[in-house]
């Protein structure tokens, strides 16, 4: 084998998993580069959590090669283990015991020294904001607190990959952009982030790659910027000073809808620089001024809707 | 470190957190020793005046009755702790962190052995109380300090096999209400053996049963090195019943704990 000088943090290929006659995985690929953030994005059963089930080692894969920080989570679970944190959809926290034995319980598990266990129990509390719960149980605390708990303690051991499954959902707004602004602080120390969502615009805020996981197979994959433009319906929407300007521009630009009451026409384009420079050019050329411009791109929701045929939310799960 | 090191270690970790929640909530304990207090006291007080007859002793009667079924008392002492222990883990098995343990780089079985060995506390804190008010309602044993031990080993073994059985059973079972009936049995299990009354005089079939059910050669060995009877091959049968049914339970439960968790 050769070595390749950065390897990747994470690395699926031809990954399948079924329960019973129900395939959830249908051979996905996946390669996640150390320091990033990947977001796998799909609508409820899609097979994200199975996913992370599988590159955490809770549970086997039928078929596929998955390498997690360059161990393999077959042969070698423990290497892959001693490397991870993981924050799952249900949080994962013990109930009984209170917020800071909680995360000592994590550091003893992690074999730090008993003192260097506590120092990090009180580090990760202040950090989290959980200073004043610490000392009460787990059961108590809103689903906010819960998750920054949760968290915390995936983060004891100073793991270089963090898997987090749907970290923010069921999070009111206000929790969510603390939870952003954690996991954004977490890949600013070099961490790894594997993140599984339903929320387009959470990807699109965290991610630098996503994949869309649809039916158990990986529909798309790439920056959010590449997802939005392999969308069409991006469009230039310019705005003209009156009717007379308007005519005139929809007599130029040919092809394009019109918008008599807001004075407006939309041109289809990728919302690139080069063609928003070249329909300038023609007005230009055609002495039309300009009144106001605004570029569409499409969002998430958009690319999500064309590549997985139907809506968020309305999906039943793959029977 | 080596693996026994971690092993010994990580179980340590999760035996903290077992006496923890006992600690926490200390109802179930406490609910679970009263259980058998409760029969020591009916059957001594109750029916121990005609059973102590039919026992033909010198002195006849309830005092007869006591030393008879005290070591019953304290199998049923084991088994109704054990059965908590089903609960716990049956409990403890639908938190989320178990997840996290098993993505955990640790000695994976500590989660049980935690269990296994908070109840196996608990259980010697139990029979302590049970054997207290024995002695305070008139059990008077004829034990020296070398059997006191040698009893106090024999019912940590016995302890142990059906803990480890137990942690099996409260693995097995989808909801924790089947949890807490599984073992139901287990608690019975002084009754059709040599626990209450002598098994020459159950019929045929139920006689061969509570000769040959694992309860009753413990049961024996407790009674020879309290009270002084004999004990025979006894203390040999219940070692070895001791040890295969720690070694079916431990591998039975550990089977269970390593299947794939289902979604």
């Amino acid at each position: 084998m050769t070595t390749i000088p950065s390897r990747p943090a994470i690395r699926a290929s031809t990954l399948r998993k079924s329960f019973g006659d129900q395939v959830v995985l249908d051979g996905i690929d996946l390669e996640v580069p150390e320091g990033t953030i990947f977001a796998l994005l799909g609508p409820n059963g899609a097979g994200k959590t199975t996913t992370v089930q599988i590159l955490s080692t809770l549970i086997g894969a039928d078929g596929g090669e998955v390498r997690v920080a360059g161990h393999d989570v077959a042969r070698d679970p423990d290497s892959v283990r001693a490397a991870i944190g993981v924050t799952g959809q249900f949080s994962a926290v013990d109930n009984l015991l209170t917020g800071e034995e909680n995360l000592i319980l994590m550091a003893d598990l992690r074999h730090l020294g008993r003192r260097e266990g506590r120092r990090r129990a009180a580090e990760l509390l202040k950090r989290f904001d959980l200073v004043e719960a610490a000392k009460k149980p787990a059961a108590t605390y809103s689903g906010g607190m819960r998750r920054r708990l949760d968290l915390a303690m995936g983060l004891v051991g100073d793991p270089r990959i963090v898997f987090l499954d749907e970290p923010t959902s069921g999070l009111d707004p206000r929790s969510r952009r603390t939870m952003w602004q954690i996991i954004r602080d977490l890949v600013a120390g070099g961490v790894t982030i594997f993140l599984t969502t339903q929320y387009l615009e959470e990807a699109d805020q965290l991610a630098d790659r996503i994949a869309l996981l649809d039916h158990g197979r990986l529909v798309a994959e790439g920056t959010p910027d590449q997802l939005k433009r392999r969308i069409p319906g991006g469009h230039i929407s310019v705005q003209f000073a009156d009717p007379q300007a308007l005519e005139s521009a929809a007599r130029t630009l040919g092809a394009s809808t019109r918008d008599d009451e807001a004075l407006t026409v939309q041109v289809p384009s990728d919302g690139g620089v080069r063609s928003l420079r070249a329909l300038l050019d023609r007005l230009d050329g055609a002495s039309i001024g300009v009144e106001g411009l605004s570029i569409h791109t499409p969002d998430l929701d958009d690319v999500f809707l064309a590549l997985t045929g139907q809506p968020d939310k309305e999906k039943e799960p793959a029977r | 470190m080596s693996t026994l090191t971690y092993a010994v270690r990580d179980s340590a970790t999760m035996l903290r957190r077992d006496l923890r929640h006992a600690l926490r909530y200390p109802s179930m304990t406490l609910q679970l020793v009263g259980m058998p207090i409760v029969f020591l006291l009916l059957f001594v007080y109750v029916f121990g005046g005609t059973l102590g007859a039919g026992l033909g002793g010198s002195s006849g009667g309830r005092a007869t009755y006591l030393e008879y079924v005290t070591p019953g008392i304290l199998l049923m002492t084991v088994a109704a702790t054990a059965q908590g222990t089903a609960i716990s883990v049956a409990m403890d098995m639908t938190e989320g962190i178990i997840a996290r343990f098993r993505t955990m780089a640790i000695f994976r079985p500590s989660v049980l052995t935690g269990h296994v060995l908070g109840s196996l506390i608990q259980t010697m804190l139990s029979l302590a109380i049970v054997v207290g008010v024995a002695l305070l309602i008139g059990f008077r044993p004829t034990a020296s300090p070398v059997e006191w031990v040698a009893a106090a080993s024999v019912l940590a073994m016995i302890t142990l096999a059906v803990t480890w059985l137990c942690v099996a059973l409260g693995m097995v079972t989808k909801t924790v209400e089947a949890a807490s009936n599984l073992p139901m049995p287990l608690v019975f299990l002084p009754f059709l053996g040599s626990g209450f009354v002598p098994t020459d005089s159950m019929p045929t079939g139920l006689r061969w049963f509570a000769e040959y059910q694992p309860f009753t050669p413990v049961i024996e060995t407790l009674r020879g090195l309290l009270l002084g009877t004999s004990i025979g091959d006894s203390a040999i049968i219940a070692i070895a019943w001791c040890a295969a049914i720690t070694l079916v339970g431990f591998l039975w439960a550990r089977k269970l704990y390593n299947r794939d968790p289902i979604r």
